[in-house]
């Protein structure tokens, strides 16, 4: 009997259909996220070298177009010819295990990132709760690279970053509390829908400080400039990836970018209003471009990719903060700022303040 | 207590960060410096110190007359000479080596020169596989010194106003 892919499809058993499905859609998550992650790199040095008045990579190229788009391409290719070196006395077992768990964590969030309305892998009502959590175990891969390299510098790097991250990640959940606060739910497609409208009505309006104080917090929980000092490397070499190399160090190098993106999506999402579109009456009475105008996952791509480039920014601007004022900054104005407007964004729900929550939740 | 004000509201304003993230935000726009170098090349000075030659009159004859003044000044001991007595009776170099690994282009060894024989020419752009393709011999400084002669003479004429 000539079986046709499309009866061998139907005469699959359920569950494995469902899974086959799932795997499917982290293809399509994934496929674009590691792409993204290869130009982010390119773009980073091209956008750093403009501002340092240089050109960045433009040497690596075929097909003649733009010279240095396939800087990427000659990184990744360097990274698996190179050897992957064991310190001497490492922990084996955990110096593999750190690299995954950095990228697991950093990839993992992406499972309940709605990239337009019932565009998501996994529809989670508690999914706020659940991107703190798994950006939280990023750390653990720090750590546990710190501690297994046997490595001073390493191990320098791991404390440092350990307790920047988990100050700022108290500033981060309670930015993330007013926010929900002020969607009434934990749900990143809930959180998106109750911005609907134009610029006005999206959250970063009610929630300025908040914004503000979330991407700032991102930016020190990915250990980005000016928040490097895991990194540090005038200080203190590389940090806690001082003795990867190869693809170890290519893997927490995809790991931080996906972290990156991570974070710029989060913002958009729920601080400008994800997919919605800023010009939501124009939309429909545009010709030819009207749909464009209309809501759509390029919208969230584009203030993604608007995020990604003020991470760029910031490097390119800032010195590396001292570690102590990382800490002040972290505890002693982050997290009071943060909770002084909670009780102003309370209190603005409970009044229905128009245009943001005027309506039921 | 205005100061103190003035200090809250500037710092929760993000004020100074946002100054230098417009400084470096013009950079992004501005004109690039970067020299695509094998394509484009940076202007050359005259004076410019690269590989050495050692230049002959226009005769033929070469100028060098082994006085070993280079050979005294030069701070690396890059350079060794041995001298003797040419058939026609004048005095000559039977051996002028410059080592460029251990030359550091200070251009002493032109300045100390009292016939202008010995020169760092323009080229800088030179290399060697093994340490004897970095050891200047006689022959092969006289030869740099004929294929660029023109180049260094122009270079010297141009420079010679200002000595």
């Amino acid at each position: 009997m000539p079986e046709t892919p499309l009866t061998l499809w139907a005469s699959l058993p359920e569950p494995l259909v469902t899974v086959l499905v799932i795997l499917f859609k982290i293809t399509l998550i994934l496929v674009p996220l590691l792409l993204s992650v290869a130009y982010l790199t390119l773009a980073e040095r091209k956008i750093i070298g403009w501002i340092q008045v240089r050109m960045g990579p433009n040497r690596v190229g075929f097909f003649g177009v733009a010279k240095g788009w396939a800087q990427p391409i000659a990184d990744l290719v360097k990274m698996l010819m190179k050897e992957f070196i064991w310190p001497r006395k490492a922990n084996r077992f955990l110096f593999v295990l750190a690299p995954i768990i950095a990228l697991t964590a950093a990839v993992g969030a992406w499972a309940v990132i709605p990239f337009d309305d019932g565009l998501v892998l996994a529809d989670v009502n508690a999914g706020l709760l659940y991107i703190l959590a798994i950006t939280s175990l990023g750390v653990y891969g720090i750590i546990i690279a710190g501690w297994a390299s046997n490595s001073k510098y390493a191990l320098l790097g791991a404390m440092r970053s350990a307790a920047q991250i988990i100050a700022y990640e108290i500033a981060m959940g309670f930015a993330l509390v007013g926010v929900l606060l002020a969607a009434g739910s934990l749900n990143l497609r809930e959180i998106v829908l109750a911005q609907q409208g134009g610029v006005i009505d999206w959250f970063w309006l009610p929630l300025f400080p908040l914004f503000v104080i979330y991407f700032i917090s991102g930016v020190a929980e990915t250990n980005r400039a000016p928040f490097d000092v895991a990194e540090g490397e005038s200080e203190i070499v590389a940090g806690f990836h001082v003795e990867y190399s190869g693809m170890g160090f290519a893997v927490f190098f995809l790991a931080e970018y996906a972290a990156m993106i991570l974070i710029a999506a989060l913002t958009a999402l729920m601080f400008l209003g994800g997919w919605y579109s800023p010009f939501p009456d124009t939309a429909t009475e545009t010709p030819m471009i009207g749909v464009l105008l209309g809501p759509g996952i390029h919208w969230l791509v584009l203030k993604t990719a608007f995020f990604l480039f003020l991470y760029l920014w910031f490097r390119a601007t800032f010195p590396r903060y001292r570690y102590d004022q990382i800490m002040r900054l972290g505890w002693k104005v982050f997290i009071p700022v943060t909770i002084v407007w909670l009780l102003v964004v309370a209190v603005a729900v409970m009044g229905e303040v128009p245009p943001w929550f005027n309506h039921p939740l | 207590m205005y100061y103190r004000i003035r200090h809250y509201v500037k710092s929760f304003s993000l004020w100074e960060l946002l100054k230098g993230l417009n400084l470096t935000g013009h950079y992004l726009f501005a004109e690039k410096f970067t020299v695509r170098y094998p394509e484009e090349k940076a202007p050359q000075s005259p004076r410019f110190r690269g590989q050495h030659a050692l230049r002959r009159y226009p005769d033929g004859e070469e100028r060098c007359i082994a006085c070993k003044l280079c050979e005294a000044v030069c701070p690396a001991l890059a350079i060794t000479i041995e001298s003797g007595v040419r058939e026609d009776g004048s005095r000559r170099t039977t051996r002028y080596d410059i080592d460029l690994v251990k030359c550091i282009f200070c251009g002493f060894c032109q300045e100390a020169c009292p016939v202008d024989a010995i020169v760092e020419s323009p080229i800088y752009e030179y290399f060697g596989n093994q340490r004897d393709d970095l050891l200047m011999t006689k022959e092969r400084l006289l030869a740099v010194g004929e294929t660029w002669q023109k180049k260094i003479d122009g270079n010297l004429a141009q420079d010679s106003k200002y000595r």
